[in-house]
């Protein structure tokens, strides 16, 4: 059974529509790329499959392990095994890192009817894994993402990624604002995430990206839906001619 | 203002009030004098309504309508539950002064442990010799209703140079329903002291009562001094509270109020600095849901020149309630180079919701450095999506936000016991929110 299935997805923001029937399907153990030019729809796809307020669903359908993902909220889907790493994760002064990690693992644990983390193992774990993506301790005693840097704010959802091991990861824009050090960082963090049980799709607007972590699928996304798909060649060919040949195409 | 209006009504029943507990009010026959005054000045201005200025947000007429009869003084049984509440709310290793129903409950009680730098009576012992407690420098309804009724309260002097280690825990407990309790205080603090004063309001059982308190504070020279107020009386409760604080020179004074209870309350301090070098930091929370009704209104009088005061107030409103902040800063004639700052923070959990502000600055100094703010909103969407996303529940995600916001003033209360009560009971708030 697929992991996810979108099936002909209309979207709409307001009065626009943005997504026209879109069909994207992600088996387990796949890493599928998403690339296309800006206002191509790969966010608005993310942000649906999130669960992001402010977007109508006006036909098509979304099912996550066979289960209709569109009826459930946010914190539901991100108990299920949904996980999208934000393109530009947000600040929370006041709330710390730490307690904020703790919070939403134990939320998830609880909603799957999973018992609640203790303090020392919680720690032991998020200690191991802060370690191998390189994030101080002391980082994680600072509010929520305040005052980090755009490499470290990466590396704070991709530590999310490891503490909560979702099924499905969305990484929205990874590259985006980061150095090639960070970025090389960054994806090393999800390449040790890979894993025959874990899907990822990787949505991106450079092939830069695809470099440090691998595709199996490259889908190209313009005007609202999926004019192109191939494997991992699919995204050099692009570097090499652009986009604008699948905006006419479109 | 209408006198005649305010002799009717609610001027007759508290009248009445009067007459029927002037016996039970302890007193020499000067403080008896005092009290027949302070009740005519009550009567000849009524409860405050919307037409005084100082009362425009909170007009207790409309919000309250009649002052309660005086609480009987607690039995036994009342006593006994006065003491479970204790136990819930005192602070571990604060030296506790309790009053039940606005009466000192010796038994329940630290006076022994208070020591050889402190020095204890009840109001209702000083009242038997000096009738000065009664006199305040401002006035107003409430204030005078106070004077005439106060039945009993804490009198307390730390002498110079004292060094507490240990915060002194004033518990007003509430046990008697549909009354009201009329407390006095006067805590006078020598040179030189470090000292940390906690006042808690909390109900033990009793419903639809009234408390008004007044709490005399003077702060000798050079002292160090936290001042905490916790107001968590039952949710159909009225709490009218006036401080009046003197604060000497070079003093720090951390000042700190919390509102998480009773129908309708309303704090008034009027503080006043009255030697140079002294630094005033005054931050609130308002914690409101229902149709509460939560007023912080503060007078900061910059009389003398070079001090800073800072005040920090913050507000969380849902369902129908309200929230008010009045802050009046004066700057004095010759009060040069004060440095007087005020911001408030609004946050709106509903549409229904409602934050009054009122900023007022009243400079006569021309060297002088002063400043006001205020926000209000709504909780962030982008915030709570992200908190959603990761897997906690609307209300969880708005809790973790709430904290995070009031989690700023409450951080100003340096000893870590203390904070930690603090944070407990606003945690107690968000449970409580359907």
């Amino acid at each position: 059974m697929a992991l996810l299935e979108v099936k002909d997805l209309k979207v709409r923001v307001e009065e626009r529509e943005i997504l026209h029937g879109l069909t994207l399907t992600v088996n387990e153990g796949e890493v599928h790329a998403i690339m296309g030019p800006n206002g191509s729809g790969k966010s608005t796809l993310s942000h649906v499959i999130a669960g992001k307020p402010g977007y109508e669903v006006t036909d098509g359908q979304i099912l996550f392990k066979g289960e209709d993902l569109l009826e459930m909220d946010p914190e539901e889907r991100a108990a299920k095994g949904v996980f999208l790493a934000f393109q530009y994760p947000v600040e929370i002064p006041g709330v710390a890192t730490m307690t904020f990690l703790r919070t939403a693992l134990n939320a998830q644990r609880k909603a799957r009817g999973e018992s609640e983390y203790s303090t020392p193992d919680f720690l032991k774990k998020v200690r191991e894994v802060s370690k191998s993506l390189n994030i101080p301790q002391d980082m994680l005693k600072r509010g929520v993402n305040v005052g980090f840097s755009g490499g470290e704010k990466k590396r704070n959802e991709v530590l999310q990624m490891a503490l909560f091991e979702p099924s499905l990861c969305i990484l929205d824009e990874m590259d985006s604002g980061l150095d090639i050090d960070a970025l090389r960082i960054a994806a090393d963090g999800v390449n040790a995430l890979r894993s025959p049980g874990r899907a990822m799709v990787v949505i991106t607007h450079y092939q830069r990206l695809l470099n440090y972590i691998v595709p199996d699928f490259v889908h190209v996304m313009s005007k609202g839906r999926v004019v192109k798909s191939g494997g991992k060649d699919l995204a050099l060919e692009l570097e090499a001619s652009g986009y604008t040949q699948f905006e006419d195409a479109a | 203002m209408n006198v005649a209006v305010a002799k009717t009504g609610n001027g007759r029943a508290v009248s009445d009030l009067f007459a029927g507990a002037e016996g039970r009010l302890p007193g020499s026959p000067a403080v008896i004098v005092a009290r027949r005054e302070a009740f005519e000045t009550y009567e000849r201005l009524g409860l405050p309504h919307r037409r005084i200025e100082e009362w425009k947000y909170t007009d207790l007429r409309a919000l309250v309508g009649e002052v309660l009869p005086l609480a009987a003084s607690p039995d036994a049984a009342a006593l006994k539950r006065a003491a479970e509440a204790v136990k819930a709310h005192a602070i571990a290793g604060a030296r506790k002064l309790v009053l039940v129903d606005g009466v000192f409950a010796a038994d329940l009680s630290d006076v022994k442990a208070l020591g050889s730098d402190m020095s204890f009576r009840t109001l209702r012992e000083t009242l038997e010799k000096d009738a000065s407690l009664l006199k305040t420098a401002v006035t107003d309804a409430v204030i005078a209703l106070n004077a005439a009724m106060a039945t009993d309260g804490v009198v307390l002097s730390i002498a110079d140079g004292a060094q507490l280690s240990a915060p002194i825990q004033i518990i007003h407990i509430a046990t008697a329903a549909s009354a009201s309790a009329f407390s006095r205080s006067q805590v006078a603090i020598g040179k030189g002291v470090h000292a940390t004063i906690v006042e808690s309001f909390v109900a033990a059982g009793a419903k639809a009562y009234q408390v008004n308190d007044a709490v005399l504070l003077s702060i000798g020279d050079d002292s160090d001094v936290a001042h905490i107020r916790l107001m968590d009386d039952a949710p159909d409760a009225l709490n009218v509270t006036s401080h009046f604080v003197t604060v000497g020179a070079n003093v720090k004074l951390n000042f700190f109020n919390m509102t998480t209870g009773a129908a309708v309350s309303r704090l008034q301090g009027f503080i006043t600095f009255s030697g140079e070098g002294s630094e005033l930091s005054a931050n609130g929370v308002n914690l409101l849901q229902k149709t509460e009704h939560g007023d912080t209104t503060l007078l900061v009088d910059h009389a003398v020149p070079n001090c800073v005061s800072r005040e920090t107030f913050r507000a969380v409103i849902d369902d129908r309630a309200h929230s008010v902040f009045q802050g009046r800063i004066i700057v004095r004639p010759d009060a040069q180079k004060t440095d007087g700052k005020m911001m408030t923070r609004a946050l709106l959990l509903s549409d229904e919701a409602e934050a009054d502000n009122k900023p007022e600055l009243e400079i006569f100094a021309d060297d002088v450095s002063c400043g006001h703010g205020a926000t209000a909103g709504a909780l962030d969407d982008s915030l709570l999506f992200y908190l959603k996303a990761r897997g906690l529940p609307e209300k969880q995600a708005q809790a973790l936000l709430i904290q995070a916001f009031v989690g700023e003033a409450i951080e100003q209360i340096a000893d870590d016991g203390l904070r930690e009560h603090v944070i407990g009971i606003a945690e107690r708030w968000l449970e409580r929110r359907s």
